[in-house]
Formats: structure tokens, sequence, C-alpha cells
């Protein structure tokens, strides 16, 4: 197979520094190495590929946009976003992985923590010792999460959890947990470690979406967290809806490497397979197909590079990333499915990746606020009237 | 260890070549540049050098100021620093390439300097040998294994030769060229790109002699020419083995 080069019809690189570019392409080089050859064998066994982890942290992958200080890269939110567009090209599930420790776990310790709580826990899930993951939804909570029904209650020198978690990456495999739960009625971040008595975390099994991500329920059953676990600086849901910011823009760049990897295949593959004794790329049901994926594509580029750049100068909005979350999935779903159909019946085999990416964006295009959810944020920003309830 | 790596910048193994009018020069344009991938090996051996006994990696590259970003790969593996030999362009003659690297060599007062066996664009395999003449240093070429013993100033190299290996012991300081298999070069780290913008790349004037070899001309190779069916089935066994023996010679 050729080697992926990236789709990049407006020259967007002309826009990336020289360190920017070296960052994607070590990555990207990463991924066609170490995630490619393994990732269909995982997918269908319905295992991520922990052994991965060790690798992801020596590239100084995990919560490369936080401080060199606490262990990680320091770099800038372009480069961050390209490193979740490249392992997201390899499995959107390798993305969630690296998006949850980063983005949901150690961005929260890092924004919200104590210093006590960022020395010794940055460090460690930088460096991939721990694993992190981060408790928000509920099985009756999910668009919804001020609802919440977990709660803590103060103990002397301890608080005592209890609720449900649902839908939670990496939650079997993880060695914190950050749970969001009600103590006295206001939304608190909670550090509740693998093994204290009262907590358990069962796998999620059978899925058909994300199949190489752990996915988990949290249970609470009058769980004792000594109260120096709680996040000190985390009042009110809008601490986890921060968080959330922070890995929805992550996916608005992700989106954009599965969508590179369905429409690479899918246009090589129109480009080499013979029906009516012609490539079918020479069908112009086939050519339309395939302007429409690299013109979102290249749509979806300039959004997240925006986005970024906005990012680095402090002026973000999250109806901005709430835009391009919904814009890119979105967009990245329908060209993930675009190229199963160009594949024919090969597109619902394991030795091509379109069909996994489409099961893939399936859970993308709900989890971290779904589509629908994004367009009433958006749709509060421009109207002024929130139409959530 | 004071270890020095001469690295080159060549086109990416994937780029297409295309010839320029002249037919003497290549079109540089659009070509994406590449440490050229044995020196890659070598950059990687001198890290293991220096991580195991100490001391610092000197990148040496010979090339236009374009190069650099090239170099800031090199120093991203993990580099200390660089000295751009400053060309415009990578002399047709290897010697005179060989002569300005030893120049800078002389200074620099190394353990062991690395090359990759052969640059991917040229591919003279020139370089290491002539700048060991001109160094009067041994010269190990075409090495998969290195192991070092400063402080008795040796080191034995293995060797592929025709049907195996030789195992050479050599004194230090001594030029080692690098084959692939020798190791396995590391990614670029966040944090080494980072470090990597901070180290300095020192620009020195080479001193060119004036080339010996000059291109004459560079040609495309020849169209390949189209596959052939034997034939169908079973039955077409006994002639595609025939073929392959006789015809294509590869059995
Ligand atoms: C694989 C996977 C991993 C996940 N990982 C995590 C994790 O690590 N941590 C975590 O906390 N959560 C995680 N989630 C949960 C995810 O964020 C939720 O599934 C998501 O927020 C949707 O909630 P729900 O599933 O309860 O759906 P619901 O909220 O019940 O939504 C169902 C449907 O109703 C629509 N809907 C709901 N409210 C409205 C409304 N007001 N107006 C219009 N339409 C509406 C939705 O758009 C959707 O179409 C994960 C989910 C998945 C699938």
């Amino acid at each position: 197979m050729k080697k992926f080069e990236g789709a990049d019809y407006f020259n967007l690189d002309a826009e990336l520094s020289e360190d920017e570019k070296m960052i994607r392409d070590s990555v990207r080089s990463w991924v066609d190495e170490n995630v490619l050859p393994i990732i269909e064998e995982h997918y269908q066994r319905g295992e991520f590929p922990i052994q991965l982890v060790p690798q992801m942290a020596e590239l100084g992958l995990l919560g490369a946009n936080l401080p060199e200080k606490y262990g990680c890269a320091g770099i800038n939110n372009v480069a961050y976003g390209l490193i979740m567009q490249e392992l997201e090209r390899g499995d959107s599930g390798i993305r969630s992985f690296a998006s949850v420790q980063g983005a949901l776990v150690m961005y929260p310790i890092f924004a919200y923590g104590s210093e006590a709580q960022r020395q010794y826990w940055l460090p460690r899930l930088a460096r991939g010792e721990a694993i992190g993951c981060f408790g928000l939804t509920e099985p009756d909570y999910g668009s919804n999460p001020g609802g919440m029904q977990t709660r803590a209650v103060k103990d002397g020198n301890h608080y005592i959890l209890n609720g449900t978690k649902m839908w939670i990456t990496n939650g079997t495999i993880a060695d914190v947990a950050v749970v969001w739960a009600k103590l006295d009625g206001v939304v608190r971040g909670f550090l509740v470690e693998k093994g204290t008595p009262g907590f358990s975390a069962p796998e999620i099994k059978n899925k058909h979406s994300l199949r190489a991500s752990v996915t988990s329920e949290l249970v609470f059953e009058d769980c004792r967290i000594p109260a120096e676990n709680m996040l000190p600086e985390a009042h009110g849901l809008k601490a986890p809806l921060s968080c959330l910011t922070q890995a929805r823009y992550g996916i608005a760049w992700g989106a954009i490497g599965s969508a590179m990897a369905c429409y690479d295949e899918a246009l090589n593959y129109a480009k080499m397979r013979i029906q009516f004794d012609k490539p079918i790329a020479s069908f112009q049901l086939v050519q339309q197909k395939l302007v429409y994926m690299i013109t979102e594509i290249t749509k979806m580029q300039l959004m997240a590079l925006r986005l970024g750049r906005l990012k680095d100068q402090g002026q973000l909005k999250f109806t901005q990333v709430s835009m391009a979350k919904r814009n890119n999935v979105f967009h990245a779903l329908q060209i993930a499915r675009l190229a199963r159909d160009i594949l024919g019946g090969n597109g619902i085999i394991a030795e091509y990746q379109a069909m996994r990416h489409m099961c893939n964006l399936e859970s993308v295009i709900t989890y971290e606020g779904t589509h629908d959810i994004h367009t009433l944020i958006v749709g509060e920003d421009i109207t002024g009237i929130p139409a959530f309830n | 260890m004071n270890v020095a790596v001469c690295m080159k910048r060549t086109p990416d193994t994937t780029a297409k070549i295309q010839i320029a009018s002249d037919q003497t020069s290549l079109v540089e344009e659009g070509i994406n540049w590449i440490i050229n991938p044995y020196d890659e090996f070598a950059i990687e051996e001198g890290l293991r050098v220096v991580e195991k006994h100490g001391g610092e990696v000197t990148l040496i590259c010979l090339g236009p100021a374009e190069a650099e970003k090239t170099i800031r790969e090199g120093l991203a593996m993990g580099a200390h620093k660089a000295i751009r030999l400053d060309a415009a362009q990578v002399p047709a003659d290897p010697r005179v390439t060989a002569r300005a690297l030893a120049e800078v060599l002389k200074e620099g007062n190394y353990d062991l300097i690395l090359f990759g066996k052969q640059a991917i664009d040229d591919d003279h395999a020139q370089v290491a040998s002539l700048v060991a003449t001109e160094l009067n240093l041994p010269c190990v070429n075409v090495v998969v294994k290195l192991e070092l013993d400063p402080e008795n100033g040796r080191g034995t190299a293995e060797r592929e030769i025709e049907g195996g290996h030789e195992r050479v012991s050599f004194p230090l300081p001594a030029i080692i060229s690098a084959q692939r298999g020798l190791n396995e070069p590391r990614y670029r780290s966040l944090k080494g790109i980072m470090a990597a913008k901070k180290k300095p790349i020192e620009v020195k004037t080479a001193s060119l002699e004036d080339s010996q070899l000059a291109v004459l001309k560079y040609a495309y190779p020849p169209a390949k020419k189209p596959g052939r069916i034997v034939g169908e089935g079973k039955e077409a066994v006994p002639e595609l083995v025939r073929l392959l023996r006789e015809e294509a010679k590869v059995l």
C-alpha cells in the first residue's frame, strides 16, 4: 500500500510552522508503523491496544499542550490538534484514549487541582504510568449532565460517594477517575483511585463502535475517599464543561484524520477498481462523491486551523468549538459512509478501514455533546434563546 | 565520547525525480527533503553511543541554508548541536565534499565519526572512505553492529560481507559507515522537537575545490515493459517457473 500523505487541497501546510509539521509527521509515521498494522485485530477482538500507551508517552503525546514543568511537552494548540488528527487517522479509539487522558483527566487536574495534586498526578499521567478516566455521564443523565444523581457527602476527613456513571472511556483500565458529583447541590470534582473500596468499573461489552477503546460503567457504593482528593477549584457544572471544550477541540481535529483516511482509501480504490471496463473513478457519480469528500475535508481543515490559532491567542469561544465539533464529525461520518459505499462489497471487510472509521464515528457524533446538542448550543448563541427544554 | 555524524539531506524515498531541462541537474522545487536514511542510522547510533558512554553528538551537514530544516530533524532526534558547511549545491564530486568535511572534522577532536554507508540520491558511497583517507583514520564500512570500549580506546564492528558477517577491531578515533540493521532510529519526540528549536547550528564556509567529476547527463530508467500472461490455472505453473528461472533469473 502507498504511504499516506494527507490531503491538502488548499496548501494549508504553508500555514503551519516547521515544528508543527515535524510533530505531525512524527506522529504520522508512528501511526503508520505501530497503529495500522495491529488496529484491525484489536478492533475485531474488542480490545484497546494498551501496549501502545508507553510509546505514546515516550513520544510526548499525553497532555502535550500542558506545561513542561509538569512533565508535559508544552506545545501549542495547533500542534496538539494535529496530533489528534493523526491519532484518529489510525483509529478513533486511540484518539479517544489520548483525548480522555489529556483533555479530560490531566486538564482538570491542571486547571482545578491543588499544586500537590498537579505535582503528583500530571507527570505520572504524562509518562503513561497512570491512566485516567472522566466520569460525568450517568445512565439517566447524558445530554443533561446538570441533573446528575451522583452525590458526595462529607464525613470528617473523607467524602463518601454514591451513584453510577455510564459510558466512561478508559474506565476499567484507569488508575484514577475524575468523578463529578454533587456536594450540597453543587457539582464538584473528585479523584478516585482504582481499588478504593466501594468503587468498581465493569466494562461495557458488545459494542458495534469504538471497539478498540475501553468503555465502562463506574459504580460508587459508599465509596470513601480522602478529603484532599477533591479538586479544590472546581465549583459547578462549568468546570466539567470547560474540560469538554478541551476535548471537543481535539475531536474537531481528530475527525479530519478519520475523514482523510477514508478519502485516501476511497480515492485509491476508485482509481484501481474496474467495472464496465473502466476504473469506477471515471464515472460522474463516483467523482461527485470524491469531490464532496475533499471539499468537506478542506473546510474541516480551515475550521480546525482557525480554531487552533484562536485558542493559541486565548480568544477561543466554546460555541466556536461546538460548531467545529458538530460540523467536522458530521462530515467525517458522511465521508466514511460514502467511502464505504465506493468500496462496494470490499467496504465491509477488515482489509479496508472505511467501515471501522464509520462505526467509530457513530460514537464520536454522540459523545462529547451529541450533534443536536451542539446545534442547540450554537443556536442559543446566535439567537439568544435557549432551546434545550 | 565526542561524536560527529555527517548527514546529507536527500529527496524523500517516494519523491518523483524530475530532470531539469539542462539534463545535468534535477528539479528541486516541490521535493520533500529528508535525512538520508542511512545517515539516520548513523545519528541513532551516535545517540546510543553517548547515552551509554556520555558525551555529545555534533551533526555536520554540507548544504544550502534550506538544509537547516533537515538538520533540525536530526537535532530533534537528540543530537546536541550542528555545523552546516554552507554550499549552494552539494558538489557532484564526492572527493570535494569529503575534503570540505575533513577540514571541519579535523578541528572537532572527535573520538568517533559516523556516516551513512551511502546517500540514496547519488549513491556514490565514497565519502566515508575518502574522509578517512584525508584524516588518516581507520574506516569500517557497512556496519550492522558497533561496540565501543572508550577506556581502552578501541571498538569492534560487525559488517556485512558476501555470504556472512565479519567482525573487526579498530582503535579510536575511527570512521564508521552505517548499514540498515545497525539500529532502529527513534521517532522525534515532542520534547525533542521543541528542544531542537533552541539548539545551535553553526554555519561555516565550505572550502570547496574544483570538481574532477562532472555530470554529463541524467536520464530516466527505461520504461517498464508491460506484464505478460503466461497462461491460466495449474497448467501454467511449469511454464511460469521456467520463465522465472531462465528469463527473469530470480529462482
Ligand atoms: C463510546 C462512548 C464513550 C463515552 N465516553 C464518555 C466519557 O469518557 N465520559 C463521560 O462522561 N461520558 C462519555 N460518554 C457519554 C456521552 O457523552 C453521552 O452518550 C452523550 O452525552 C449523550 O448522552 P446519552 O447517551 O444519555 O443520550 P441522550 O442524552 O439520551 O440523547 C439521546 C438523543 O436525544 C437527543 N436529545 C437529548 N436532549 C435533547 C434536546 N434537549 N433537544 C434535542 N435533542 C435532544 C440527543 O441529541 C440524542 O439524539 C461516552 C459515550 C460513548 C458512546
